[in-house]
């Protein structure tokens, strides 16, 4: 049956209606569970079966055009007129797909994750809510509307992030995501300035028809919007320099960093730069910087990881790094296949980050049963979980799998595709090459810390502790069963766009050819060929297969000690364990600075000074003078008074008559 | 003739008025006033305004003059000290004199010429021509008396001021009347 | 004839009663010196009714009027304010004072 996509609206008012019941229930009946759990996941199953529908119609018609549906009027003044529409085509589909469906499999997973969590029902309305703005965002036919979505999921990634806030450090890291975030919004702000000042208009479809005509291929204006729109990206998806919010917002829930920090909020910044192609493509200086600044975050995030012990912070790491490729991909021109990598990416990060929340669930679960106060997350205090949790154990080696790149997993053919496109642009723009080499040092390096996690976590003996070990268990279904269409998804997700030398057909190629059509003009991207397509292959494959190796041996060699019985790092570790230190010197260079000059400044000298003395007070006083010089002129003197009459009388004979 | 005589009464009253303003008694000062006026009844007279001249005699020295001397001597201030401002304020005073004498005597240059020049704009016309209208009138004076030819504009353009100032006499009755009283 | 010097007295004329207004502190001479500054006026008119028809003279007329209704009720508010401060001393009475 044919649904037309008129009905895209339904996808957003499912959710935002459960975000209503949701919302209600927290504030006035927080034990209604179980009424939480069905109305939370029906309304995210029932916004993935209308995208799914639609998506069948639109290719059962084979349409090649964008549907934008209307909605209404937002700004309309005077020669700036925001309508608020969505635009449904073949890139905000794929977009659409990937946030109901994952996000379905993560609400299912959050019924049984969080539910002995007395805020239950306030998380299902912020899972919602945040499903709303994610669905805004992708579905948002002009750059406000896409605003919309893009503040809102920072909103409810705030909220998420800080849902324990009783406990300062994750309110802190909440208020650092926001803030963070906030510097990219004013790099997107100021680009969507400059494309209203040059173009006059700020719906998608005309800047695509607009842009080659009225700006200059190449040109200043075209790269100072490109980079500024970058800015954006960067801080929405944890790049450098501004990637230091997304290690901290693992002080949130685990299903919330599965779905906010891996699959969807994290990649808006991808699909930004995808949606907006025609300017990137025009600019090559400025895709030269997203690949670069791309291809370095991938390595830098990798080397992090490689020295972690908290189980989310090596994930974390992992996604700031796999991002990275996504950049890589969509600053060498080679757009579908930074979406591709966005799509496995989804799969098998979400499933790596619930797997990981079994495994906490399950530890404490064991800590609580004996009242211990180590960490739950903390690897070192892990170890031989593959006797206990068989099921996320092999599912989670799958994901593993994928993401390092072994075929025919989903994670080789995206990221190999990222590698051979940064290589053919080698070709043209030698710089490209050198990206080409940090990203294939950065899927070793993956493989490595990927290897590292699952020999630590799963294999050896168990340190948890003698009391706890018998109280690891396997997850019930209601947490494992979408880990298992994950790892299905993160197995077979290849054949989305299997290349053609392997004799499959590039669907995702083809499906999103009328989107990136327009970007093919200016930055045409002829793929490796024959001979260098297999060596390339060859080396992806030796490269995985080595980092696998190499962790596995490396981590295993030696004992590993518990937490509480760890040795201090040393030396290189150090730094690695310490992230660079990035964090300690943007507070002693930023953040102290500011907030001293915040302080004995804004706050003691113009606050308090200049309008607290100075304005308020000020004006106070000088309305006490005026009125105390009015009580000396009335001195009741009539002499004094005709005196001042006839001068008055004087001025006005002089100024009247001359 | 007429010329001398006008100078010497406006010689006598600007003297009497200089008296009357530096007088310490309030008597005095008083008699001095009325010695002014009647050197302006004589003045006027000269200046072709007779009956002004007689109104001024009998309103102005005759009613308002001995009105006021009459109050200062019920209120028998007697000579006591003196009611004349400290020096800061006579400086002040003078200066203030002095500058509106200076800014008024301008009107000094005047003449028929010159004054007609300002109401037409050209010298070409003479000051007969152009107050023709004032001549006219005159010669109605002489044939209709003093008194009519200030009576007639005065019932006819005039009288809507002259209904007007009949009510503010009467409303100036009444407040005197209210103020004098001992228990209102 | 004669305008020059006629309203170079009245010129004079008028400043003197300025002088005496600034400068004495008893109300009725206060009031007189007033009175001085309205003939002044009133040969002003006078003068310049020579030229510009009789209206100049009617004028003073209603000034006259006036004066004499001013004067009247002036002095009867001096008289009650001397009946309750028995002084007509414009230093004393300073009531509006505020």
């Amino acid at each position: 049956m044919y649904v037309s996509a008129d009905l895209i609206w339904l996808a957003v008012a499912l959710p935002f209606a459960g975000f209503l019941v949701n919302g209600a229930l927290a504030l006035w009946r927080p034990g209604a569970k179980t009424v939480v759990s069905i109305v939370g996941s029906a309304v995210l199953l029932g916004a993935f079966a209308v995208v799914a529908l639609i998506f069948r119609s639109y290719a059962a018609a084979g349409l090649t055009t964008a549907h934008v549906v209307p909605l209404w009027t937002w700004i309309p003044a005077g020669a700036l007129r925001i309508e608020l529409s969505l635009l449904v085509d073949r890139l905000s589909l794929v977009m659409l797909l990937v946030v109901t469906g994952v996000g379905s499999l993560i609400h299912l997973f959050s019924v049984g994750y969080m539910r002995s969590d007395p805020g239950y029902a306030r998380y299902f309305a912020y899972l919602n809510l945040f499903i709303v703005f994610m669905l805004v965002l992708v579905l948002g036919s002009s750059l406000p509307v896409l605003f919309i979505g893009w503040e809102g999921v920072g909103l409810c990634s705030y909220l998420l992030i800080g849902f324990w806030y009783g406990e300062k450090a994750n309110a802190d890291a909440g208020k650092k995501a926001f803030l963070v975030n906030r510097i990219g919004d004013f790099g997107f702000m100021v680009a969507m300035f400059l494309i209203w000042v040059s173009l006059g208009n700020l719906n998608f479809l005309q800047i695509s028809e607009l842009a080659p005509q009225q700006l200059v291929a190449g040109g200043t204006l075209v790269t100072m919007i490109t980079l500024f729109i970058f800015l954006g990206c960067a801080g929405k998806s944890a790049q450098i320099p501004l990637y230091v919010w997304l290690p901290d917002a693992m002080a949130g829930p685990t299903p919330v960093s599965a779905l906010i920090h891996a699959a969807t909020m994290v990649t808006a910044g991808v699909y930004l730069v995808a949606r907006t192609n025609v300017l990137f493509a025009m600019a090559p200086l400025s895709s030269t910087v997203v690949a670069g600044v791309g291809a370095l975050t991938a390595l830098f995030a990798a080397t992090i990881g490689l020295r972690q012990y908290d189980i989310k912070k090596v994930l974390a790491y992992s996604t700031v790094s796999q991002l990275g490729y996504m950049f890589l991909a969509v600053g060498t021109g080679a757009y579908v296949a930074g979406v591709f990598h966005l799509v496995t990416h989804a799969f098998f990060k979400a499933l790596l980050f619930l797997g990981a929340g079994s495994v906490i669930h399950s530890m404490h679960h064991a800590y609580h049963a004996t009242h211990s106060h180590e960490d739950a997350q903390d690897m070192r205090n892990m170890g031989g979980l593959r006797r206990s949790m068989p099921w996320t154990f092999t599912l989670m080696l799958i994901a593993t799998l994928a993401i390092a790149g072994i075929p025919p997993f989903s994670g080789f053919f995206s990221k190999d595709e990222i590698l051979a496109a940064a290589f053919a642009r080698g070709a043209e723009i030698p710089v490209f090459r050198v990206f080409w080499s940090f990203g294939v040092v950065a899927a070793a390096l993956t493989a490595f810390y990927m290897a590292r996690l699952m020999a630590m976590t799963f294999f050896g003996d168990n340190r948890t502790g003698a009391a706890e070990e018998k109280h690891l268990h396997e997850a019930p279904a209601i947490m494992t069963v979408p880990l298992v269409v994950l790892g299905f998804l993160s197995a077979v997700g290849g054949l989305l766009n299997l290349p053609t030398l392997v004799g499959g057909d590039a669907k995702l190629e083809h499906w999103l050819d009328p989107v990136i059509e327009g970007a093919h003009h200016f930055f045409p991207l002829e793929m490796p060929q024959g001979q260098t397509e297999y060596v390339l292959i060859g080396l992806a494959i030796l490269i995985a297969v080595g980092g696998l190796i190499a962790g596995w041996r490396v981590t295993m060699s030696g004992p590993i000690l518990p937490a509480r019985q760890a040795v201090p790092e040393v030396g290189f570790w150090k730094v690695l364990y310490h992230k660079y230190y990035v964090d300690e010197f943007y507070e002693a260079a930023i953040v102290g600075p500011l907030r001293r000059f915040s302080e004995r400044v804004l706050w003691k000298d113009v606050d308090q000074g200049i309008i607290d003395r100075g304005g308020v007070e000020g004006s106070a006083g000088l309305a006490r003078t005026l009125g105390w010089i009015g009580t000396r002129l009335q001195t009741g003197q009539v002499g004094v008074y005709l005196t001042v009459f006839l001068v008055g009388a004087l001025g006005i004979f002089f100024v009247v008559m001359g | 003739m007429a010329d001398t005589i006008f100078m010497a009464l406006g010689a006598i009253a600007v003297l009497s008025a200089l008296f009357c303003v530096f007088q310490r008694s309030a008597l005095a000062a008083a008699i001095w006033l009325v010695v002014t006026m009647l050197a302006l009844a004589g003045m006027y007279l000269i200046l072709g305004a007779p009956f002004i001249a007689a109104i001024q005699v009998l309103v102005y020295t005759g009613a308002i003059m001995v009105l006021f001397i009459f109050v200062i001597m019920l209120l028998n201030l007697g000579q006591g000290a003196s009611d004349i401002r400290g020096p800061g304020a006579k400086a002040v005073a003078l200066v203030l004199a002095v500058a509106t004498g200076t800014y008024l005597l301008r009107l000094a240059g005047y003449d028929p010429a010159r004054l007609a020049f300002e109401l037409t704009g050209t010298t070409d016309l003479s000051p007969a021509t152009v107050f023709a209208t004032a001549e006219a009138a005159r010669q109605a004076a002489e044939a209709q008396g003093v008194v009519g030819a200030v009576a007639a504009p005065l019932f006819t353009t005039y009288l809507v001021p002259f209904e007007v100032t009949s009510l503010l006499l009467l409303a100036g009755i009444i407040g005197a009347i209210v103020l004098a009283k001992k228990r209102i | 004839m004669l305008l020059g010097p006629a309203l170079s007295i009245s010129a004079l004329l008028f400043s003197i009663g300025v002088l005496g207004v600034l400068i004495r502190r008893n109300a009725i001479v206060l009031f007189m010196c007033i009175e001085l500054m309205l003939n002044a006026v009133n040969l002003t008119f006078v003068a310049l009714a020579q030229y510009h028809g009789v209206g100049g003279q009617l004028m003073v007329f209603f000034v006259m009027a006036v004066a004499a209704a001013e004067a009247a009720v002036g002095l009867a508010i001096i008289l009650a304010v001397f009946r309750h401060t028995t002084s007509v001393d414009l230093k004393t009475n300073t009531l509006l004072q505020g």
